[in-house]
């Protein structure tokens, strides 16, 4: 093991090293200056970003390169996505230092769990062998599955907890189950290899097939797709903000990098086969995600949903197995993350002490109590309900001009009918924000952070719609167009 | 000249972005400050329109070639351009567009109490937007603006409107969204069959016919959702009802029209084999408009319905205008006729915009008195307020289609055209002369005329000095096109001849 190869994976040791730190500093820490572990915290993403973006895969194209006996791959991909999960990642802190004050629950190890399972994401974004992908994978999933019941005394939090721990845990079984096939289809855990060997020996062996149903069903458990997604609203609801908001957007970059690495890089030959699986989950997920999201009073449970259905579209952009297709599911990812990071901000914003903001009649007359946290939710609704100049609108649109392209218009026929029924939903929050009249008038109050973190939040959905080229051109150079 | 020049290229992004960014503007003014919100929604308004007036006075009425042109690239990565530009279609929709800016403004002075900061944003916002759709020549930045202009629609009807709004704007939201999507689609299938979003490369680009249908079909869910045509106008009554006055007249004056200019935008150019072909559905839904919708306007009880419905009516005009251009070309082999079609719809567009929105301001007028929009309500208006009976009865006659009034050129020439494809469509659309005088003047009749109805109309006081500019300055507009459409339809000539060339010239691969 040289030092350049083990410089590769700088940002990971950065992270490893930094978490660590913070576990010990909080044992010599009283419990009022805890506010030191959350600057830690923060400038653990913060660096994390900076030793990312030295590397030079992003901006100056310097070629992808392994280490780890390959079994680590560092590529412009894998660099956007952790740049983006570290934006997130500051974005979700700050808010749920908020969200962890209000409720007391501001303990250290909701940022050493969290640090922890982003390791885990970046992990899963740079693997480049099926043993990396398990590792990253299970990291992130223990780290949440104590997330999740973080509030200690909430029956609904253990709840959800063990719900997702023996169904999280299933779902990497049948992964692993998978995995050893293509193990022992092809004789290797390195994704490359795999490749190779299916190229060599042709794509009609049955236990490769058998294999990837089970990769894929991996896969479709961690982005949430209909049938694998029965966990879904009830750990939304059931976790506390501060880790519904992280358990939904950073790990769904992973998760789209697991299934680029897998599908594409391993086991592109198989694409016939793979292609109508995800092109039938994508279809179920974005029917059953936008009719359930209607019948939804609880904010969370509605955005679970909602969930669905954009994980939905994702699939679509992954299914054509062309390099467009992947950088519009990129950029889907990615801006997916900024809505519903954005979303579930504000649902903390309007947690009261002690009182969870859950249901949409919380949000009623949010424009009469305080317009301009009204209008920057009305931006996030439009957002993911689609509509230009957003930048939801953008996500959706490169996601159906890459599934025409395939030739699959009928797909993206059904998509859009569907994208419109689920407008309806986020209309109502709408609604319930702009039409009706408050039934509290409480002032809303946030810290300085907040408020900047959730206005920057907010400017970046209209801004990267409007200004949407740059965005879009860095998702697409990373698939080399 | 050189100032000129350089100020021309950056004149339709000055009339697009000065009402969205003053928007902001108003909007920081605060809800505790309306007074300050309105003076500033009016010096921006009147600005943009005046800054547009080279839209009319520098515009070369003889070329059809796109004017004031502007483009950078905007996604490079999908050539995806900035591109404006305006032609003898546009402009006079852009024209019309700043001056319903301004009266929107003036006529949400008093009658609106909550958030005036807001309301006068969503309409400075709406007028920006609207006017980058009939400005916009990339077909995805036409989307962007078409698809955008929908919020502050919906926030207008939502926030300000009558009791059932909730209803009447998810309605129309869905109902808009549900058509433009399938737009979208034909969109992305056009770019990716020609690599570009340059909506007058697709005017050039030849296509196999069930590509041309297909698309003919996805380009019509949009605009005739938004027109709105027979079978998909019910939200408009809906919308109609419950908006505030000045959501009613910028939905009746410029959105509907944003349907009928893409039917020339899009439609007509983009799949003329697919148009020609499928011309007999788009007749016959609009003579069903015209007859039918002039029937269930005779029926409503509801003022403002019955103008929606006479919307609908009049609309009907203008797609069969547009329409029947094929019919005139299969039977005559020329296009002269056609031409009197056309611009007739044009014509008919810009007309109904001042005359709709005119009915509507006069509604507005009465509902700002007596809070109710019902016929059974009112009586005898005229005797205590005769100003306001003289405008409300000339508009009613201008309705009508009262030769003299704008109201009559444009039905006329559709007509006349009509006659030339064939006698029973002219048939059928002449029955609005008497269909619409009747509706108009039973509304005038039971309304203004007769004894004082009850208290509330003993109680009525005439118009203010701003209702009367208001109102006088419509009625001013709607005579000077009927009596003088020359400058008008001199604007659009070029245009229309330019159209029709194009569209009569197979382009099936």
């Amino acid at each position: 093991m040289n030092s350049a190869q083990m410089l590769l994976a700088a940002p990971e040791f950065w992270v490893l090293v930094m978490t660590c730190v913070i576990m010990i500093v909080d044992l010599f820490l009283r419990e009022e200056r805890r506010g030191i572990i959350h600057m830690l915290a923060m400038l653990t993403v913060i660096f994390a970003a900076i030793i990312t973006l030295r590397g030079g895969y992003l901006l100056d194209s310097v070629p992808a390169a392994t280490a780890f006996k390959d079994s680590f791959i560092r590529d412009a991909m894998g660099d956007v996505l952790k740049v983006f999960a570290f934006l997130l990642m500051g974005l979700i802190f700050i808010y749920s230092k908020f969200y962890l004050r209000n409720f007391n629950m501001f303990r250290a190890d909701f940022f050493t769990l969290s640090l922890f399972s982003l390791l885990g994401v970046m992990l899963l974004i740079s693997a480049n062998s099926m043993l990396m992908i398990y590792l990253g994978l299970e990291l992130i999933s223990l780290s949440v599955y104590a997330l999740v019941a973080f509030d200690r005394d909430s029956g609904r939090g253990s709840e959800s907890a063990m719900k997702y721990f023996v169904l999280g845990s299933m779902a990497s079984g049948m992964l692993l189950y998978g995995m050893s096939m293509l193990y022992g289809a092809t004789g290797s855990l390195l994704l490359p290899d795999i490749a190779e060997a299916i190229r060599t020996q042709g794509t009609d062996d049955i236990l490769l097939v058998f294999g990837l149903v089970f990769v894929v069903v991996g896969i479709a458990f961690k982005f949430g797709v209909v049938p694998f997604h029965m966990w879904i609203p009830d750990v939304y609801e059931g976790a506390p903000p501060a880790v519904t908001l992280f358990i939904a957007s950073v790990p769904k970059l992973a998760a789209f990098a697991m299934a680029y690495r897998f599908l594409s890089s391993g086991l592109g030959d198989l694409h016939v086969h793979w292609e109508s699986m995800l092109a039938s989950l994508a279809l179920i997920s974005i029917v059953v995600g936008n009719l359930a999201a209607i019948m939804q009073k609880n904010i969370k449970r509605m955005l679970a949903y909602s969930t669905i259905s954009h994980m939905g579209f994702v699939m679509l952009g992954l299914l054509p197995n062309t390099a467009f297709g992947f950088g519009a599911a990129m950029y889907y990812v990615i801006v997916y993350g900024l809505m519903t990071v954005a979303a579930f901000g504000m649902v903390i914003l309007l947690s009261t002490r002690g009182v969870e903001a859950e249901y949409l009649d919380d949000f009623k007359g949010l424009n009469q109590r305080n317009p301009f946290y009204a209008a920057i939710m009305g931006l996030v609704m439009f957002s993911m309900a689609g509509v230009p100049p957003m930048v939801g609108f953008f996500a959706k649109l490169m996601v159906l001009q890459a599934v025409i392209e395939a030739g699959m218009m009928w797909l993206a026929i059904i998509a859009v009918v569907f994208a419109v029924i689920g407008a309806f939903y986020y209309l109502r929050v709408i609604k319930y924000m702009y039409f009706d009249e408050p039934e509290s008038e409480v002032a809303i109050q946030a810290p300085v952070d907040f408020g900047a973190a959730l206005t920057l939040n907010g400017i970046m959905i209209l801004g990267l719609g409007i200004f949407s080229s740059s965005l879009i051109a860095i998702c697409m150079a990373s698939f080399g167009l | 000249m050189m100032m000129n020049g350089t100020m021309n290229g950056f004149l339709l992004s000055i009339l697009i972005w000065l009402p969205i960014l003053g928007a902001v503007a108003v909007v920081m003014a605060g809800a505790q400050r309306p007074a300050m919100a309105k003076g500033l929604a009016l010096v921006i308004s009147v600005a943009t329109f005046l800054l547009g007036l080279p839209l009319f006075f520098s515009f070369d009425t003889s070329t059809a070639a796109m004017q004031f042109v502007e483009s950078r690239p905007w996604i490079e990565t999908f050539n995806i351009h900035y591109y404006l530009g305006v032609d003898g279609f546009s402009a006079p929709l852009i024209l019309l567009t700043m001056f319903f800016g301004i009266l929107v403004v003036i006529a949400g002075w008093r009658s609106i109490q909550k958030n005036v900061n807001q309301y006068m944003a969503a309409f400075l916002v709406m007028e920006g937007l609207m006017i980058g759709v009939f400005s916009a020549l990339d077909g995805l930045l036409f989307y962007v603006f078409f698809e955008a202009m929908l919020i502050p629609m919906f926030l207008v009807i939502g926030i300000w409107g009558g009791p059932r709004r909730v209803y009447a704007t998810i309605k129309f939201f869905l109902y808009t969204f549900l058509g433009s999507v399938f737009m979208l689609i034909g969109l992305i299938y056009l770019y990716i069959q020609s690599g570009t979003w340059d909506i007058l490369a697709w005017h050039e680009m030849p296509l196999g016919l069930t590509s041309q249908k297909w698309l003919f079909l996805g380009f019509l869910a949009a605009f005739a959702v938004k027109v709105p045509m027979f079978p998909v106008h019910t939200w408009l009554p809906d919308a109609h009802v419950e908006a505030p006055t000045g959501g009613s007249v910028i939905l009746a004056a410029i959105m509907l029209k944003i349907g009928g200019y893409g039917f020339i935008r899009f439609s007509l150019p983009i799949t003329p084999d697919a148009s020609a072909a499928l011309d007999w559905l788009v007749i016959g839904l609009s003579l069903i408009a015209v007859v039918y919708i002039g029937f269930v306007a005779l029926a409503q009880q509801d003022m403002k319905k019955l103008i929606a419905y006479s919307s609908i009516s009049h609309m009907g005009f203008v797609t069969l205008g547009l329409f029947v251009a094929f019919a005139i070309y299969r039977k005559t082999g020329g296009v002269s006729g056609a031409a009197l079609g056309v611009e007739g719809a044009m014509v008919q567009m810009i007309s109904h915009g001042f005359i709709s929105g005119a009915l509507f301001l006069t509604v507005g007028v009465l509902y700002d008195r007596v809070h109710s929009r019902m016929i059974k309500d009112y009586g005898g208006v005229a005797n205590t307020m005769p100003w306001f009976a003289m405008f409300a009865v000339f508009f009613l006659m201008a309705n009508s289609g009262l030769p003299g009034t704008s109201g009559f050129v444009g039905e006329f020439m559709v007509i006349l055209s009509a006659f030339q494809a064939n006698f029973w469509f002219a048939f059928l659309a002449a029955l609005t002369l008497i269909l619409g005088a009747a509706y108009s003047l039973w509304l005038a009749k039971r309304v203004i005329f007769g004894a004082v109805a009850n208290r509330e109309v003993q109680n009525l006081q005439d118009i203010n000095a701003r209702e009367a500019l208001l109102l006088g300055i419509l009625a001013f507009a709607i005579l000077f096109i009927g009596l003088w459409p020359q400058p008008l339809v001199d604007m659009m000539h070029v245009s229309v001849d330019h159209l029709l060339q194009h569209i009569i010239q197979a382009k099936v691969i």
